[in-house]
C-alpha cells in the first residue's frame, strides 16, 4: 500500500509545518488502530518495549504530560518523568546541558514542554534522541493539533471543506499556530477570530485563512469551533477590559452558537476558563467533544511514538 | 620612517579625489599624494589594483571593557577592527560599571593606548548608571576626551531628562546618539513584528516603536536646536522623519548598518539567535528605505553596532539570548559584496559613509587623506573573495548570522598612524 512508503521513523515531531498532508494522515490512521488499545481491558502491548522515553517538562501540565506518559506505558515504553522544579534546572543548569544529562542515560526520545519558542527545535539540535514537542511558548503544540484533527474527523467522517473557527486567545496561543498549519493542510476552510489585542497584529497576511474581529463572523455556519484559552498568566494585563465584558461580546455562549451549524462540534484545548470564554451548557453540550479530546489525546500520541520510534511496524 | 603605498585607486571623500596614485607616508603623518612618487621609502607596498581609503571609522561599538571582557576587551575588539580595516572605533559606555565620569573615561583612554591596536574613542553615558533619570558628569567627561554621549542599549523614555541633556550638552557641541525604540511598545519583543513573528510565535518589537522615538527626539533636538544622532536606523519611516528634519534643518545625523541594509526578519529563525538583534531585523521595505537615505544623504554613517557576547550566552533558547553580534570583521566585506558588486552603491560612497562622514558627526580629525593627515589608512581589495569563518574571527564574539557567507571584497592592510597593524588579515605584533 502506499502509505507503507512513507516513515516517520526518527522524525522529530517539533511543529506541523514541518508535515506533509500525507505525514499527518498516516497519524489519524495510525490513532484509530490505536484508540482500539486504549478500550481494551488490558491496556498494553509490547510495541516499544525496551525504548526509554523522557517527559521533559519545564512548565506545568496535566493533560499532557500525562497523557503522553499513558501512551508511552500501554506501548510498553519506560516512561521517566523530569519536571523543571525538581531537577538540576533549579541549580541554573543550560538546557543544552540539561538534554546531553538525559542523552547520555540513553533515552529513545524526549518529550519536552517549555516556554520558549523553539525550545524544541534547539533541543533537536543539540542530542540525538527524537524530539517530540509538547509545547513551546506560543510557537506549536503540534500533538494538540493533530488530536484536534482526529477528533473532528471522527465525528465528521472527513476533514476537507470544514469550515473551522479558532476564537479567543490567538496571540498567546501555541494551539492556534498548530491548527493553522494541521487544518489548512488537510483543506480545512480556516477562520480565526477574537478581540484585535488578541489578534497577532499581522497574521491576516498568512495565506490560506481569514481572520476576523468579531466571533460572530467566523462562528457563522461553522462545522467546528475551537475555543482557546485566554492566557492570563503570560498577559501583564490590559489586553481586554474585564472577563464580564469579554464574555458578554467575545465569549461563546449559547446564542452564539446558533450561528454554527446545527451539528456544530465543539473543541477546546483545556484547561477552559469556563463562564467567561465558554458557557457551561456550551462546553458540556451534546456538542462538545471536549472530553473524548482527552482520550483521543492519548490515541494520537501512541500513533506518534509508534511513528516515531519504530517507523510503524507492529511488533 | 617612510612607507609607500604605490598604484591604488585613491579614494578621499573629504576632496572628492578618485584617482589612481601614490601615497607616501613620514613619522605617521601623510606627507604627499600622487602620482609617480619616487622618494625612497623604508616600506613600499604595490597596491595596484587595490584601493587605498582613510582609514575606516566605526561609531558604535561595544567593547565590553570594563567588565564584562568574557566577551570582548580592548586587545581582542581592536584587533577585530583593524582586521576588517577599521583604525578608529567608538566604544559604548553601557559597561559594567556604566562610563559617567570622567575617571572611567581616563582609564578607557589609558586602556586604549596599552592595549588597543587601533584608534579607540569613548562615548560616555548620558544619564548616570545609564538610569535615564540625571545627566552624568558630561562635561567632566568631554574634558577627559569623551567624544559623544549615549545610553545606548535603551531609550531614555523621561522626556524632560532628554531635553535636559540636549540643553546642557549643546553648550559643547557634541552629540547625543539614541537607541530609538520606546520600551513599552518593545516590552519582551525579540524580533520585527509581522508576519513571521505572528507565525513562529515570537513576541514582537514593533517598527513603530522606533518611529515614535525617533520623532520624539527630533522634535526635542529640534526643540533645544541640538544635535542628535539617530543610533541603528532601521524603519522606513524613521529614515523619511529623519529626512524630513534635515530639510527643515535639524542638526540630526543617523547611521545604518550592513545587517539592517542587506537581512530581513524572514532571516529569523527559532534555533538560530544570530538573527537576535536590536533594533530587530525589519521588512524589505525597510531595507529599501535606508539604501535610499544612504544615497540622498539622509543616513551619514555605516556603522556595526558590534555586539560580541561569550559563545554559551548566544548557546541556548532563543527569547534567552542576548541581542547583538560581532561586526567589525564582516561589515566591508557585506557592503562591497550586497551593495557595491550588486551595483546599489558606489565604491567612493560606501567609503564615505565608513570614514569621512562619520568622523564629521563626531568632530573627530580623522577620516581623511590629506597631506599632513594622521596616516589612518586602509587597503582595500574589492575582487578579494573569502568565505566567513567564525574560527578565523579576532573578536571573541560569536554567532554571526553571516558565517559561511561567500564575500567578495576585504581590507588587506590597515595602517594606524603610520603603522601597518594588519596585513592581508594577520594582525602584525
Amino acid at each position: 500500500m502506499e502509505k507503507n512508503k512513507l516513515s516517520l521513523r526518527g522524525k522529530n515531531v517539533l511543529g506541523l509545518e514541518d508535515f506533509s498532508p500525507e505525514e499527518i494522515r498516516l497519524v489519524l490512521d495510525t490513532a484509530k488502530e490505536m484508540k482500539n488499545i486504549i478500550h481494551r481491558d488490558i491496556k498494553k502491548v509490547p510495541t516499544l518495549r525496551g525504548k526509554s522515553i523522557v517527559t521533559l517538562f519545564y512548565e506545568p501540565s496535566t493533560r499532557t504530560r500525562t497523557s503522553f506518559e499513558l501512551a508511552g506505558k500501554y506501548l510498553g515504553a519506560d516512561v521517566v518523568n523530569i519536571t523543571a522544579g525538581s531537577s538540576s534546572i533549579v541549580k541554573g543548569e543550560s538546557l543544552r546541558d540539561t538534554l546531553y544529562t538525559i542523552e547520555a542515560m540513553g533515552v529513545d526520545a524526549i518529550v519536552m514542554r517549555h516556554k520558549a519558542e523553539g525550545a524544541a527545535e534547539y533541543a533537536s539540535r543539540v542530542v540525538s534522541p527524537v524530539i517530540l514537542n509538547a509545547g513551546d511558548g506560543a510557537h506549536a503544540h503540534p500533538s494538540q493539533g493533530l488530536l484536534n484533527l482526529f477528533t473532528i474527523e471522527e465525528h465528521k467522517g472527513h476533514l476537507e471543506g470544514l469550515k473551522v473557527a479558532i476564537i479567543g486567545d490567538v496571540l498567546h496561543s501555541r494551539v492556534a499556530r498548530s491548527d493553522i498549519y494541521g487544518m489548512r493542510k488537510m483543506g480545512m476552510e480556516v477562520h480565526i477570530a477574537g478581540p484585535k489585542t488578541l489578534l497577532p497584529r499581522f497574521l491576516y497576511e498568512e495565506p490560506g485563512i481569514v481572520v476576523h474581529e468579531r466571533i460572530e463572523d467566523a462562528i457563522a455556519n461553522a462545522d467546528v469551533i475551537e475555543v482557546l484559552r485566554i492566557q492570563l498568566e503570560r498577559m501583564k494585563g490590559g489586553l481586554f477590559p474585564t472577563t464580564r465584558e469579554y464574555a458578554r461580546i467575545f465569549g461563546l455562549n449559547d446564542t452564539r452558537l446558533k450561528l454554527a451549524k446545527d451539528d456544530v462540534l465543539i473543541l477546546h484545548p483545556g484547561p477552559m476558563n469556563k463562564g467567561w470564554e465558554i458557557s457551561p451548557f456550551t462546553a458540556y453540550g451534546k456538542n462538545s467533544a471536549i472530553q473524548e479530546e482527552v482520550q483521543n489525546g492519548v490515541a494520537v500520541r501512541m500513533a506518534l511514538f509508534t511513528l516515531v520510534l519504530t517507523g510503524g511496524k507492529q511488533a | 620612517m617612510k612607507i609607500l603605498l604605490k598604484g591604488g585607486r585613491v579614494i578621499n571623500p573629504a576632496t572628492n579625489f578618485d584617482e589612481t596614485a601614490d601615497v607616501l607616508v613620514e613619522d605617521g603623518r601623510i606627507v604627499k599624494i600622487g602620482a609617480g612618487i619616487e622618494d625612497k621609502a623604508d616600506e613600499v607596498y604595490n597596491v595596484a589594483g587595490k584601493v587605498v581609503t582613510p582609514g575606516l571609522i566605526d561609531l558604535h561599538v561595544h567593547l565590553r571593557e570594563p567588565g564584562q571582557e568574557a566577551k570582548e576587551d580592548f586587545a581582542s575588539g581592536s584587533k577585530a577592527a583593524a582586521a576588517g580595516g577599521f583604525t578608529t572605533i567608538c566604544t559604548m559606555p553601557n559597561t559594567k560599571p556604566v562610563v559617567d565620569s570622567a575617571a572611567l573615561v581616563r582609564s578607557l583612554k589609558m586602556r586604549a593606548q596599552e592595549a588597543a591596536c587601533v584608534n579607540v574613542e569613548i562615548i560616555g553615558a548620558v544619564t548616570k548608571g545609564q538610569e535615564g533619570k540625571e545627566l552624568a558628569e558630561v562635561g567632566d567627561m568631554i574634558e577627559a576626551g569623551a567624544v559623544a554621549f549615549s545610553d545606548d542599549g535603551h531609550f531614555d523614555a523621561n522626556a524632560k531628562v532628554m531635553l535636559n541633556a540636549f540643553d546642557y550638552l549643546h553648550t559643547f557641541d557634541k552629540v547625543i546618539i539614541n537607541h530609538e525604540e520606546e520600551p513599552t511598545l518593545v516590552d519582551e519583543g525579540v524580533m520585527n513584528e509581522g508576519h513571521r513573528s505572528a507565525m513562529l510565535g515570537l513576541k514582537g518589537r514593533p517598527s513603530v516603536a522606533e518611529d515614535i522615538a525617533v520623532a520624539r527626539d527630533v522634535l526635542l533636538a529640534e526643540y533645544a536646536g541640538a544635535r542628535v544622532h539617530v543610533a541603528h536606523i532601521s524603519t522606513a519611516r524613521s529614515v523619511d522623519i529623519v529626512r524630513q528634519a534635515k530639510k527643515r534643518g535639524v542638526k540630526v545625523t543617523a547611521e545604518a548598518t550592513p545587517q539592517h541594509l542587506t537581512m530581513t526578519e524572514e532571516c529569523v529563525n527559532l534555533f538560530d539567535t544570530s538573527t537576535k538583534i536590536n533594533p530587530p531585523l525589519r521588512a524589505a521595505k525597510d531595507c529599501e528605505a535606508i539604501l535610499e537615505g544612504l544615497k540622498d544623504g539622509t543616513i551619514d554613517a555605516i556603522v556595526t553596532d558590534h555586539s560580541p557576547h561569550a559563545q554559551e550566552e548566544k548557546d541556548r533558547e532563543y527569547i534567552y539570548a542576548p541581542s547583538g553580534f560581532p561586526g567589525l570583521e564582516t561589515s566591508l566585506g557585506i557592503m562591497l559584496t550586497d551593495l557595491y558588486h550588486e551595483q546599489k552603491l558606489d565604491l567612493p560612497l560606501i567609503i564615505s559613509k565608513m570614514s569621512y562622514e562619520p568622523a564629521k558627526v563626531f568632530g573627530l580629525e580623522a577620516g581623511k587623506l590629506n597631506e599632513g593627515s594622521q596616516a589612518d589608512i586602509t587597503v582595500i581589495d574589492p575582487e578579494l573573495e573569502w568565505t566567513v569563518d567564525e574560527k578565523e574571527f579576532y573578536t571573541k564574539g560569536s554567532h554571526s548570522p553571516f558565517v559561511g557567507r561567500k564575500l567578495k571584497g576585504k581590507a588587506v592592510l590597515t595602517m594606524v598612524k603610520g603603522k601597518v597593524v594588519m596585513q592581508d588579515g594577520k594582525i602584525l605584533d
